[in-house]
């Protein structure tokens, strides 16, 4: 299937309502149920009946269905796109609730492709929502694609974004892009034929730990909704051909200036995988080319002299004299602490003036990782006693304290 | 009237938390050289160890790509804005906090 350059100025183009629902007769009129259902937008002359039919038939594919997917498939299973796939092997967690809006509390614990559509499946009974509980790997991408019209990426991590691009530009399919940190988004439609890709605009990822992807991390719940519901309009406009499209152009989403910026994109001749002469014609492996083996860019493996929660508690208890340096940022000592020495990690070098080397040193953070930068950092710099928290403040909460929060 | 130069969220923890500096610049590779005089601890964020400017990192001038201009040497003149635009990935659920450079 193709969607044509052409529509995007705001010409309709009769074949393609007929190309988009290819492997089955194409729907030609609604219900009387659909036609009130949908009568916000059928009264609309930008959508109108043309614009819901394409809508009733298009097939769309959401890769994620976390902060970016809630509200995407939220609002393209209300809008009344047909068909709907969701990508996602991933459950629900508690924290996922703060910002993942298509699921509730009791959702917890369950499978996020099954909860979503359920939730979906409430909102508007009449589309088909067909659910992928797998990873998206080079493996099953382009047979996961191809009895889709669009793709949308709400994924959380290089290798996938890459991957989806690839796969995208190898069947020719428009990819509606968005992607998040913190309180900024950005946001455009890859892989239409002569605009840009995800490859034109970024090469090559950032090496694992460069880029902060995690630090610092969080998110304020809002922005992927704002960010997700961007994704479905630009989703809803490929669809039923309406509007300009966000092809070339890089939106940029600041939520705490309350900004949004506009840059140029452009297809790049020599582009790897879209360019005049590609050299990329299949998928390949997208962790490699990340440099990444897991889920995401893994910490550094330190080796370093560990102490687990029970065995700290009991030489506390036992009065030994240990001195508990919180490597954590301020605002985490904030919601909970062990009643350690803060000195953020990043403020260590300079600041390791004040720690006292002759004392036995027990480093913490949140899971353990930093607080064994640290001890790694402190051992090259001449400590000799010095310990890291095994598991963090995460592992003293299930071990030792159950009244300290985890977050 | 100096040119701005907007700094991304991502990379304001290596930049003072600062949005942006201002600078006197004639070209693009001048103001992203007193932006990492500035802030050194940008300066590996930005380039690789040979000086070239990373492959996940794009600056415009403006609304326009400058590798699509004169790469560094293009020419800003007073009142520009360049925008520095890093590579994010994140979407579906960003990972708690936790920082992994030591520097």
């Amino acid at each position: 299937m193709t969607i044509k350059m052409a529509a995007l100025t705001g010409t309709a183009n009769p074949t393609v309502a007929a190309t988009l629902g290819a492997s089955s007769a194409p729907a030609t009129s609604l219900t009387n149920e659909e036609i009130l259902r949908y009568s916000r937008h059928l009264i609309m002359p930008e959508v109108g009946m043309d614009g819901q039919l394409r809508l009733k038939n298009a097939k769309v594919l959401l890769i994620g269905t976390g902060g970016l997917g809630a509200p995407l498939g939220l609002y393209l299973a209300a809008a009344g796109v047909g068909k709907l796939g969701l990508v996602d092997f991933d459950v629900v967690d508690v924290t996922n609730l703060q910002r993942q809006v298509i699921f509730g509390s009791d959702d917890v614990g369950k499978s996020k492709a099954q909860a979503a559509k359920a939730r979906l499946s409430n909102l508007n009974p009449d589309i088909e929502i067909v659910t992928f509980e797998t990873k998206l790997t080079s493996d099953n991408a382009l047979a996961l694609f191809k009895d889709f019209d669009i793709i949308v990426d709400g994924t959380d991590n290089f290798p996938t974004r890459y991957l989806v691009n690839d796969a995208c530009i190898l069947l020719g399919k428009p990819n509606v892009y968005g992607s998040i940190f913190r309180f900024e988004g950005q946001i455009t439609v890859f892989g239409m034929p002569d605009g840009p890709c995800y490859r034109c605009l970024y090469p090559e990822p950032p090496p694992p730990g460069l880029v902060p992807s995690c630090a610092e991390g969080g998110v304020l719940g809002v922005l992927p909704g704002i960010v997700g519901s961007m994704q479905a309009m630009e989703t809803i406009k490929l669809v039923i051909q309406r509007g300009d499209s966000l092809v070339g152009r890089l939106l940029l989403f600041d939520a705490l200036a309350m900004k949004f910026r506009e840059l140029k994109l452009r297809k790049n001749p020599g582009c790897p995988v879209c360019g005049d002469h590609p050299t990329i014609t299949e998928l390949i492996d997208y962790y490699q080319f990340c440099g990444v083996r897991g889920e995401e860019a893994p910490g550094p493996d330190v080796q370093v002299p560990e102490i687990t929660p029970k065995e700290l508690k009991s030489r506390l208890d036992h009065g030994d004299d240990l001195f508990i340096l919180d490597v954590r940022e301020p605002h985490e000592y904030q919601i909970c602490n062990l009643n350690g020495k803060l000195i953020p990690l990043g403020e260590l070098p300079r600041r390791v003036h004040e720690l006292d080397s002759s004392r036995e040193i027990v480093a913490h953070c949140r899971s353990g990782k930093r607080s064994a930068e640290a001890v790694d950092f402190l051992k090259k710099a001449g400590f000799r006693k010095i310990l890291n928290l095994k598991g963090g403040i995460l592992a003293w909460s299930d071990e030792v304290d159950p009244t300290v929060p985890k977050y | 009237m100096p040119v701005k130069v907007i700094i991304p969220t991502p990379l304001r923890a290596y930049a003072g938390k600062r949005e942006f500096a201002e600078f006197n610049a004639t070209t693009v590779g001048q103001a992203l050289t007193s932006l990492t005089s500035e802030f050194a601890d940008l300066r590996k964020h930005l380039f690789t160890e040979d000086g070239k400017l990373r492959s996940f990192v794009n600056v415009y001038v403006n609304d326009e790509d400058i590798r699509y201009l004169s790469k560094e040497n293009t020419p800003i003149k007073d009142g520009d804005t360049i925008s520095i635009v890093p590579s994010i990935a994140g979407g579906a659920d960003p990972g708690p906090s936790e920082i992994r450079k030591l520097q």
